[in-house]
């Protein structure tokens, strides 16, 4: 029987990864997608947690999460390219330019 | 009955308003803005005219028109209101009158100034500011005057903006007035207070003060302190001791001004102010006598300096300021009437006087002009001579000489002789107020005729270049002349005593004003003297003889014997230098009370403003550096670095909550 713990810890599992990859990866594109992997593991609780508690918050709530995830793809793709015409690489070590 | 009333403020008002806005850009000719501001004037004469003799003939002596609420707060209760009653209807007389005679004059004066629009705009302005001061039927209305008066008087007096000692003699003048002013305030103030909070009354018309104020209590602490506070607006305002300083530089304004303002209307404000209070000043006798000796003193005092003064304008302006502390004198006696009619006389033959020295000036300035000249044009020893050359000028300025030295027949003589007689024979007065007055009145006699021999007689002292160039000045100057000059000899006959016959006019038809205050607090002649014709001729003599003697002395000395003034220079040389330089009151001034509030000014700069309220700030901004100059360098602009902080910061929040 797979009990709402599992879920849990796969939705942990998943978030460290994310974190991982956003502390970790030089390329902005997998910065990215590691934030999209961490967004889905909360989903995946939100879901979990909705269903054991019989309370359907949860899912209304992973649709927004959805929809602004989309909308923010949008917009932080749109940002990497303009960077990427200006620079010829989205690497995010060299934007740095925003310091003392 | 008095329902226009409200026009005469207004259409001076309206006057300064047209040619203040219009007249630099729009109308700009001489002639219009002169004629609109000569009219703004002279209408309300007119109706001032009409109204006077309305009331001659009216039974009842007071009439009020409220316009409209100006401010209504608990129990304080202002209006725009005007008072209409024989001290008013007297006052405006003088102030539209002579006022519309200076205006006239001053288009002639001012011909060619740039700022010509200017001048007539503020003369304008001031008129309306002197018809709210005597016409407010409350404090407040009075003290909007009050104001606008010595508003006025500073533009004016720096009218020449180029001019440093005009603008100097201008702050000096506001700022004497605001000590005068200060005092005006708290009297009021202590009025309103005693007798709305002890007695109910909460009221600021003078009507309303007038029938309660002996609520106050006769000679009480409050009613003294009071009167002495508004006393204390007087002598600012009036130029007394100790504030009087600000009168003799005011002449740096052109001369118009000093004949409107500092010598026929403005300097009035404070007589006007103790009359119309007298029911208050009545019930202070120790106010009274301050009054008296204060008046007497400066009378005395002004006429020394008088003595020594080479500008001719400085002269009048000493002489104004004396002719002020006779009036203080009466008003302190309790001869409000006699006061009064000194002020009355004293506008006529002294604006004949400024402005007869504003045509030898006028006179004087076009030929050294014209002979590319520097000397000073009001410099009497520049002068000399000059009857032959501007002999109405001449005509009317000895008349009004004669007229204010004390001579039979003449104004000032019956003005003049009454306050003396008061002073000695009132039941307020006291016989060393009367001998100091009366000494005054000779050396008054004295200087002035020092003057007019020192102007018009004599050598001509102008330098021989100029000399062909002085002419008489033009119809628009000498006609004010004249009819000031007229009105000098004629204007004392509404104030024949009844020991030379008179029926006393000017004494029935202020008596509602002042007739009550008098009876109640017994002001009167002393019963010994009442009626007594031996005593009060013996003292018409003595003052006749006093006003000869100055006359003589001064005949002796400029117009005779011109060495003699020389001689006397050197024998009694620092007296002299002492008198010349004005007995030095403006360096004590300087020394005690300028100085002083300079270097507390220059201390509260550069100690307290420079070192401690701009290091505050300053330290604040400093110590934010230094904080953000370590801090800083933790921005370094990498996104692991923020992303990093983000989740330690998540994982010790979230061990906070997991451990608690």
């Amino acid at each position: 029987m797979i009990s709402v713990y599992h879920y849990m810890t796969v939705a942990a599992i998943l978030f460290a990864m994310g974190t991982y990859g956003v502390l970790t990866r030089k390329n902005a594109i997998v910065i990215f997608m590691c934030i999209e992997l961490m967004l889905n593991s909360v989903n995946l609780t939100f879901i979990a947690l909705s269903r054991h508690l019989n309370n359907m918050d949860g899912q209304i709530f992973v649709f927004f999460v959805m929809a602004v995830a989309a909308a923010e793809a949008a917009v932080g793709l749109a940002l990497m390219i303009s960077f990427y015409r200006n620079r010829e690489s989205i690497d995010v070590e060299e934007i740095d330019l925003l310091k003392w | 009955m008095y329902n226009y009333l409200w026009l005469i403020p207004i259409m001076p008002l309206i006057g300064c308003i047209i040619n203040g806005l219009l007249g630099k850009k729009f109308i700009r000719s001489e002639k219009a803005i002169g004629a609109i501001a000569t009219i703004a004037v002279f209408l309300p004469f007119l109706l001032s005219v009409k109204y006077f003799f309305q009331l001659l003939g009216d039974p009842v002596k007071t009439h009020q028109q409220v316009i409209m609420s100006w401010m209504s707060v608990g129990d304080l209760q202002i209006d725009w209101g005007f008072l209409f009653d024989p001290l008013t209807a007297l006052m405006l007389l003088v102030v539209t009158g002579v006022g519309s005679l200076i205006h006239l004059y001053s288009i002639g004066y001012m011909h060619g100034d740039p700022g010509y629009y200017r001048f007539f705009s503020y003369l304008n302005l001031f008129v309306f500011a002197m018809l709210m001061l005597v016409m407010g039927n409350n404090a407040m209305v009075m003290f909007i005057g009050w104001e606008g008066v010595g508003l006025c008087s500073y533009l004016l007096i720096g009218f020449y903006i180029d001019k440093k000692s005009a603008g100097d003699a201008a702050k000096k003048a506001f700022v004497v007035n605001r000590v005068g002013d200060f005092g005006f305030l708290i009297g009021v103030f202590l009025v309103f207070w005693t007798l709305g909070s002890e007695h109910g009354i909460w009221t600021l018309n003078f009507v309303d003060l007038a029938e309660h104020g002996h609520l106050l209590g006769f000679g009480g602490t409050i009613v003294t302190a009071a009167t002495l506070c508004f006393f204390l607006g007087a002598t600012g305002k009036s130029a007394q001791i100790p504030l009087y300083t600000w009168l003799p530089d005011a002449m740096e304004g052109p001369t118009p001004v000093s004949a409107l303002i500092h010598a026929a209307t403005m300097v009035t404000a404070g007589v006007y102010m103790i009359g119309r209070m007298n029911v208050l000043f009545a019930m202070s006798p120790t106010t009274m006598m301050t009054v008296a000796i204060i008046g007497a003193a400066t009378a005395i005092f002004a006429a020394s300096i008088g003595f020594a003064q080479n500008d001719i304008k400085r002269v009048l302006a000493y002489s104004t300021v004396s002719q002020l502390g006779y009036m203080f004198m009466a008003m302190g006696v309790g001869a409000f009437t006699a006061g009064i009619f000194h002020l009355m006389t004293h506008a006529f033959f002294k604006a004949c006087l400024f402005l007869g020295s504003g045509s030898v000036i006028h006179a004087m300035h076009h030929a050294l002009h014209k002979a590319h000249l520097h000397d000073d044009p009001q410099d009497m020893r520049n002068m000399g001579g000059l009857r032959k050359k501007m002999p109405i000028t001449f005509i009317t300025f000895a008349v009004s000489c004669v007229a204010i030295a004390g001579v039979p027949g003449l104004s000032a003589f019956f003005s003049k002789d009454e306050i003396l007689w008061y002073t000695f024979a009132s039941t307020r007065g006291a016989w060393y107020i009367w001998a100091i007055g009366l000494v005054a009145a000779g050396m008054t006699a004295f200087y002035m005729f020092r003057c007019l021999y020192m102007t018009f007689y004599g050598k001509e002292k102008t330098d021989p270049k100029a000399k062909d160039h002085i002419h008489e000045s033009p119809l628009v100057i000498t006609i004010p002349l004249m009819v000031l000059g007229l009105l000098a000899v004629i204007g004392g006959y509404v104030g024949v005593p009844a020991v030379l016959g008179g029926a006393n006019h000017i004494h029935h038809f202020l008596e509602p004003v002042f007739g009550h205050a008098q009876e109640a607090y017994n002001i009167g002649i002393k019963e010994a003297l009442y009626h007594n014709y031996a005593v009060e001729y013996f003292m018409i003599a003595l003052s006749i003889a006093m006003a000869f003697l100055g006359i003589a002395a001064a005949t002796v000395m400029y117009l005779m014997k011109p060495e003699l003034p020389a001689a006397f220079t050197r024998t009694f040389s620092t007296l002299h230098r002492v008198v010349f330089n004005k007995w030095y009151v403006d360096e004590l001034y300087d020394a005690i009370v300028v100085n002083p509030v300079k270097s507390f000014g220059t201390f509260c700069w550069k100690a307290f403003d420079v070192k401690v309220v701009d290091g505050i700030v300053n330290g604040v901004g400093k110590l934010t550096n230094l904080f953000s100059a370590g801090l800083r360098y933790t921005q370094t602009g990498l996104f692991h670095n923020y992303a990093l902080a983000m989740v330690l910061g998540m994982v010790v929040m979230v061990a906070i909550f997991v451990l608690r």
